[in-house]
């Protein structure tokens, strides 16, 4: 559609959705008798104002590019991966798995071991509801979310059960050896002689997701496979005719979705908490939606959405630490982002087109 | 160059000047049109002339650039759909939008609902329906799921919204297009009176027949430019084609007779039974040979497409079915992996595919992407483990080129490109592929005359080239002037087989009907 140049509708229409969303959480902050203007300061201070909030927004930035590709890649073939909770969590099984079965004499051992492991366990979780949405037809959105359920009873069973060490009263599993903990980036900036966001979760994994957005954009635009998942996102019938199978694709794209958002795990199991512990997934899941939505289904906007809301994160939990605004309210504010970049995106868009229509008629 | 129409009066419609551009292409330069009141006018031109993007924005779908629009003599701004429905025009598309899962009589009122209970808006609607019915011959069941009516029905309900929203000015884009002759037929008496009734009525179509039968007047456009308008009465179709491409155009495919040679597709009592158990194909048995274009004759919805999409490799999911396929001698598997469409590309067959919208084009991919669908794993696009895009789109350029694709920028996306521009780059994906065997099903629905030439003559030199066509179409006459043998098919059976030369229209239009034709000569020479 020539109805507005390509630059617009991917830059513009999400910074005015953005600034809607701000701006009626201002509103919601003054009815509640604080001064906006503060809460962003604090946030905008808390979360990009040092290295240490930097530390753990890049942490939490890391977590949602993972969750934003995997809705991304199910996205592009038609696909609503809701299951992305699910995933993450049974991710931090596999991690957890590969990381105690074996004595790691080093963490870059670990690692490939790791990434394997958390990769294939968010796969096999997503393997069910796409083969139920392939051969029968059960839709992967009832499905994933019902997975999401399963996979918190399973987890807690085996925390309980199975992965507690003896004697202790915490469900979770044993401290990873510290042979197997990953570097923080603060360790890597130290390595340069920089100090820079000491005491923070960022690590290691945040290179990972970053090599996963190249990674995934490659494998969408620039191979066969990718080719036919888009092509069968697009027309069931035409991927027909062309002898795509529905039922590989579907459970192909499902698989490498799973993958993805199984490999979260090594970025919060391993990298941050060093042992896995009950709803170690927070929701990352949920907001991996809010993310491919608002990052136009393309990797670097998921990357740029998977900041945005790092800095929601972490700037709102600045907020609750700081003022007497309660943490709830960040929610409200997270929602109401979701909701003008996500569920409302036409109605900034189309009075923008309109404008650009406008404005061309006069150039023109 | 007085048209025919009430003079005196107003014109229904008068344009002037109307200029619209998407992006570098100019779809309407400077369009001045009359339209007179009570009249029937015929609108023709070649894809990408403009014709769809003119009616859009006399519907209000776009905004011109430039120009004027006067209704019954008064300028109107037409910003949207509503304000044209207000300046009373009314439009039927190609694509239809209705509800599927609605009735008749809820589609109708859908956007129209009076005030108050929803109750009495659908009983005011039924008498209205009832009437408009009676008067125009518009028969539906207002009860009715539309989902259920066939296409021809589905119009009608597309052009009693129009109606019953008091439409004075009817628009239809290629309605013909979707219609067996017999719906078009009816279709133009409900046109008449309409006319009758002094509506006024635009159709854009490709048919010239139609535009000698039905119209007062007819305008050409060419390359977004209005060429002509003349009377009906005053013109004929070989000139209209020549104002249409701007050059001459053969009406009729040339070609020498055909040098059969051995068998390339072979089927033996070939069934099919679909997933809610009706028999769509019973006991086919077919042959075409190396060198020879076989036409399957037959009213839309007789088992062609059934046949069409099993040869192909994609018959519809949960269908059953029976009997024998053999390419170049070699039997071909009726199910499994080794029967997809991948399967059967690989064998050495083509298709372009009836539905060139629904199946042949990915509309959001690129006309690139577009001209490598279905080969996209040939190894000459590949590039170790990615696809090799440049080649790909060095590839498509050349042969949007030699289809004369316009615009040639593969670059653009499918539902950008007018409809026969469209259909240009899935047949020269299919051709240029040099398939033994080329499936093709209605080659040029929708297509323009200059077009139609083009695709008959690439047909034909495939099958000088000594390979095998087997050609699905509703249009008797493009069966009769292409096939050099030609099969009927009626309810799933093949009815009979004829040689062009010695059959009549009147005759294939029996066997189309599942008529025996009473003491035919058995002039099928072509196999045994
Ligand atoms: N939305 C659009 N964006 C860009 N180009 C467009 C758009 N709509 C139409 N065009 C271009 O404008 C030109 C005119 O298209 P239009 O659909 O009006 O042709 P048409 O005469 O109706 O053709 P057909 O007989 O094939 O239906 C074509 O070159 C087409 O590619
Ligand atoms: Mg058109």
């Amino acid at each position: 559609m020539e109805r507005m140049p390509k630059w617009a509708d991917v830059i513009v229409t999400p910074l005015i959705s953005l600034a809607l969303a701000f701006a009626i959480s201002a509103l919601v902050i003054l009815a509640i008798g604080e001064s906006p203007v503060e809460a962003l300061k604090v946030m905008v201070e808390g979360a990009l104002g040092s290295s240490y909030g930097w530390g753990f927004t890049l942490y939490y930035t890391t977590n949602f590019v993972f969750t934003g590709l995997a809705v991304m890649v199910a996205y592009h073939a038609g696909l609503f991966n809701i299951g992305g909770e699910g995933q993450a969590a049974m991710g931090g099984l596999g991690v957890t798995l590969v990381v105690l079965a074996l004595p790691w004499p080093h963490w870059a051992l670990a690692l490939p071991a790791a990434v394997v492991g958390a990769a294939l366990f968010g796969a096999l979780w997503a393997l069910i509801p796409a083969w139920l949405q392939a051969k029968r037809g059960s839709h992967v959105v009832i499905t994933t979310i019902m997975f999401n359920f399963i996979a918190a009873a399973l987890l807690n069973y085996v925390l309980v059960n199975l992965l507690r060490p003896v004697g202790s009263m915490d469900p979770a599993s044993a401290n990873f050896p510290p042979a197997t903990h990953l570097p923080k980036l603060s360790d890597m900036a130290l390595a340069f002689g920089i100090d820079w966001g000491r005491n923070t979760p960022a690590n290691i994994a945040f290179f990972i997701a970053i090599i996963a957005c190249l990674l995934v954009w490659l494998l969408i635009w620039r191979t066969r496979l990718g080719y036919e998942i888009r092509a069968f996102g697009k027309s069931e019938p035409a991927a027909l005719y062309a002898g795509i199978s529905p039922v590989r694709i579907t459970v192909v794209a499902m698989l490498i979705s799973g993958a993805l958002a199984g490999l979260m795990a090594v970025n919060n199991v391993m990298g941050e908490a060093e042992r896995l512990v009950l709803n170690a997934v927070e929701g990352a899941g949920f907001i991996g939606i809010a993310v491919a939505l608002m990052g136009r289904n393309h990797p670097l906007g998921v990357f740029l959405a998977a900041l945005l809301f790092g800095f929601l994160y972490q700037g709102g939990g600045e907020l609750a630490l700081w003022t007497s605004i309660p943490r709830e309210l960040i929610v409200i504010i997270q929602a109401l982002v979701i909701l003008f970049t996500g569920a409302l995106d036409n109605m900034v868009r189309m009075p923008l087109e309109r404008l650009f229509l406008t404005l061309n008629r006069k150039r023109g | 160059m007085a048209l025919a129409g009430a003079t005196g009066t107003a014109p229904a419609i008068e344009l002037r000047g109307i200029s619209k551009a998407f992006g570098p292409v100019q779809a309407n330069r400077n369009i001045d049109l009359v339209v007179p009141r009570g009249t029937i006018h015929g609108i023709i031109g070649e894809n990408g002339a403009g014709k769809s993007t003119l009616m859009s924005i006399l519907y209000g779908f776009y905004r011109p650039d430039a120009g004027e629009i006067l209704i019954g003599g008064q300028p109107v701004t037409i910003s949207d759909s509503q304000a044209a429905i207000r300046a009373g025009i009314g439009m039927v598309f190609q694509h239809f939008k209705l509800v599927p899962n609605f009735t008749v009589l809820e589609n109708i009122i859908l956007g129209a609902e009076d005030r108050g209970l929803l109750r009495h808006s659908l009983s005011r609607a039924r008498g209205e329906l009832k009437r408009l019915a009676e008067e125009y011959g518009l028969q539906v069941d207002p009860d009715a799921a539309v989902e259920e009516l066939s296409v021809g029905h589905q119009q009608r309900v597309e052009i009693l919204k129009a109606l019953y929203r008091q439409a004075d000015i009817l628009i239809l884009d290629e309605p013909t297009g979707v219609l067996t002759p017999a719906e078009a037929d009816h279709l133009f008496r409900i046109l008449r009176g309409l006319k009758d009734e002094g509506k006024t009525i635009i159709l854009i179509t490709h048919k010239l027949r139609e535009i000698m039968e039905i119209t007062d007047n007819v305008s050409v456009m060419r390359r977004g430019e209005m060429v002509a308008s003349v009377r009906t009465a005053g013109t004929n179709p070989t000139e209209l084609a020549e104002l249409m491409v701007g050059r001459k155009v053969l009406l009729r495919v040339e070609k020498t007779p055909a040098q059969p040679g051995a068998p390339v597709l072979e089927v033996r009592g070939l069934g099919m039974v679909d997933a809610d158990g009706v028999e769509r194909l019973r006991g086919i048995d077919l042959e075409v040979r190396a060198g020879e274009i076989v036409g399957i004759a037959g009213v839309a919805g007789n088992g062609q497409t059934q046949l069409l999409e099993i040869l192909g490799g994609f018959p519809e999911p949960g269908a059953r079915l029976q009997g024998e396929i053999r390419l170049n001698g070699t039997p071909l598997p009726l199910s499994g992996t080794g029967a997809d469409g991948r399967a059967r590309r690989a064998a050495g067959i083509g298709h372009v595919p009836e539905d060139r919208q629904v199946e042949g084009l990915i509309m959001d991919f690129s006309a690139w992407e577009n001209s490598a669908f279905g080969y996209h794993d040939a190894p000459q696009f590949q590039n170790g483990l990615l696809m090799d895009n440049a080649a790909i789109r060095a590839d498509a350029a050349d042969k949007m080129q030699r289809f004369d694709v316009r615009p040639p920028n593969p670059d653009l996306a499918a539902k950008n490109f007018s409809g026969g521009n469209q259909q240009k780059i899935v047949v020269a994906r299919e051709i240029e592929r040099n398939p033994d065997l080329l499936l093709i099903g209605q080659p040029t629905r929708g297509v323009d005359i200059g077009a139609i030439e083009f695709i008959h003559k690439r047909i034909v030199a495939l099958r000088d080239a000594g390979k095998a066509v087997l050609l699905v179409s509703v249009e008797l006459d493009e069966i009769m002037a292409l096939s050099d043998r030609i099969a009927v098919m009626f309810d799933g059976r093949i009815m009979g087989e004829r040689l062009p030369a010695s059959t009549t229209a009147g005759e294939l239009g029996c066997l189309m009907a599942g008529l025996e034709p009473a003491a035919a000569p058995a002039t099928s020479g072509g196999t045994e």
